[in-house]
């Protein structure tokens, strides 16, 4: 589904985020990736959404090159993307209820969809009384609800996880990845960065490790080690 | 699909707008700066322009004639000049009607008046006074009358003397002026349009500056540029049509006030009437203006961030 090829990143400073990196994920699989901060997993990630464009080598999703998708092309592969990050990133000036109506509307969904899918994906993640909140009146495991819930609204094919659960307490570490294991369980790939060991313990799939932006392990029924 | 699009992008504007209360507040601010600065600039060159063609008017060539020039040659020169293109207007004083301007002018001038009786014929001649289109035209005008183009019939001179090489100088001057006024005045006004254009648009940068994490986000949800950037847009417009109504609600007291100071050196220029009575046009230009410019800037503003 996924394909790195011999992909490389320098950055401006001369700083190589990644090197020689190829690696290939299955559908429906859970992957996790693991290693310190600066060790390239998230370039990794920003790779697939096209937010950074390789120095060398190249990105495929399916079989097509991401990197030479052209504007329209890529925001139709966004869309089959869901993204969830550690600060969340949710709109601020709407509510949730706005944040994942947002999401569908720029996935051309109609009206009667949004009107329909919103509440139910809300309560999903168990915020089905919070849709008229904005983020600033939510917690922090109550945003990264949100934002899974804005993740998952348009069934993507993938959902990418940059260090989801890095800002909350361990009550709502093990309630997202509880959700993202659903997710994961009714079909839709998952890759998910983590400096967490109870929650890759928990998990219990395949694990990547990182180091100095090359792939030092990957195991298939993998354990957190450093 | 692009009816549904076009009424999400213009509620999100609108969404926009009253979420951001102080963001809108402050862009609202700046463009009704800029449209002050345009709106004073438009009654300034109005104001201008009424007091050069009051001074203007106040330039005219007179032609005295002999005592002796027969009434009818005169009406028939009147004729011949009032057909030239560039004379806007003549008047014909006769002899007795400058006797009788002269006698009011002196009237408190006793021993004026007393040589005056003593004499057995009106002295004066008659008079025709001659109004160009433009002060610069009088040039010609004297000229036409200085050729023989002007001579009665029988080929006597009946012109004693034309008074134009007398205000030659005073002439050649006030058309200077009003050159360089009207020169100075563009300038002016191109100088402030684009200083207000600059501020505006740095302005409503900064301000979608702090929106960027937002288009960031925006984009990697799948939105397209056209989604992202069009609710701006609407709000560009919207802060040019409230910002035109604050700045010809403004406008209103300003011009009651000016006309004011303004009615006692010129009674015949009334800014608040023309104000009122092209209030369409006015307003027209006004919102027009601060239209184009929210919903110009907010465009290039945005443009900046959707390049990820």
């Amino acid at each position: 589904m996924i394909y790195y090829d011999k992909v490389s990143k320098v950055y401006a400073d001369n700083s190589h985020a990644l090197v020689d990196i190829s690696l290939t994920i299955e559908p429906k699989e859970f992957v996790s990736i693991v290693g310190h901060s600066g060790a390239g997993k998230t370039t990794l990630l920003k790779m697939l959404l096209a937010e950074e464009k390789p120095t060398k080598g190249s990105v495929f999703f399916e079989s097509t090159n991401i990197h030479k998708l052209k504007k329209a092309k890529m925001n139709n592969m966004r869309r089959r993307i869901g993204t969830i990050f550690q600060d969340y990133r949710l709109l601020p000036n709407k509510t949730a209820y706005e944040n994942i109506a947002f999401a569908m509307e720029a996935a051309g969904r109609t009206d009667a969809e949004i009107r329909a899918d919103v509440p139910h994906v809300l309560e999903l993640v168990d915020l089905g009384n919070k849709l008229w909140n904005f983020p600033h009146e939510l917690s922090g495991g109550e945003k990264q609800r949100v934002a899974i819930a804005r993740a998952i609204v348009n069934q993507p094919d993938l959902i990418i996880a940059d260090e989801p659960t890095g800002n909350l307490d361990p009550v709502n570490t093990q309630e997202v990845v509880r959700i993202l294991k659903k997710i994961n369980d009714l079909g839709t790939t998952v890759i998910l960065t983590t400096h967490n060991k109870g929650v890759i313990d928990s998990i219990g799939g395949r694990v990547i490790t990182m180091e100095n932006g090359k792939i030092i392990r990957d195991d298939k029924h993998g354990k957190y080690i450093l | 699909m692009i009816w549904i699009s076009i009424k999400r992008v213009i509620r999100a504007g609108f969404i926009n707008f009253w979420r951001n209360g102080f963001v809108s507040f402050s862009s609202i601010m700046v463009v009704t700066m800029t449209l002050f600065v345009f709106t004073s600039l438009i009654f300034l060159s109005l104001l201008t322009n009424a007091y050069l063609n009051q001074v203007k008017d106040k330039v005219d060539i007179n032609v005295y004639f002999t005592t002796t020039a027969p009434e009818k040659d005169i009406l028939a020169l009147k004729k011949t000049i009032e057909s030239l293109e560039q004379v806007a207007r003549t008047e014909y004083v006769s002899r007795e009607d400058a006797l009788k301007n002269f006698k009011l002018k002196h009237q408190d001038d006793e021993p004026t008046l007393q040589g005056l009786e003593e004499l057995d014929d009106n002295p004066l001649g008659a008079v025709l006074n001659i109004k160009a289109k433009q002060p610069s035209q009088y040039d010609s005008i004297a000229k036409f009358l200085d050729s023989k183009d002007a001579l009665s019939k029988d080929g006597s001179n009946i012109i004693e003397s034309v008074n134009f090489h007398k205000n030659k100088q005073i002439i050649d001057r006030l058309n200077k002026i009003v050159d360089s006024a009207t020169r100075l005045g563009i300038g002016l006004v191109i100088f402030f349009v684009l200083i207000s254009i600059v501020i505006t648009f740095n302005t409503i940068r900064i301000i979608i500056f702090t929106s960027r994490d937002e288009i960031s986000v925006m984009k990697l949800v799948g939105a397209s540029n056209r989604y992202i950037r069009w609710p701006f847009v609407v709000s560009g417009i919207m802060y040019g049509v409230i910002s035109a109504v604050v700045t010809l609600a403004v406008f209103y007291p300003i011009l009651y006030y000016v006309n004011k100071l303004l009615a006692s050196f010129s009674p015949g220029l009334n800014l608040l009437t023309y104000y009122l009575n092209n209030f369409g046009q006015i307003f027209l230009i006004i919102a027009g203006s601060g239209i184009l410019l929210g919903a110009v800037s907010s465009y290039l503003a945005v443009r900046r961030y959707l390049k990820i």
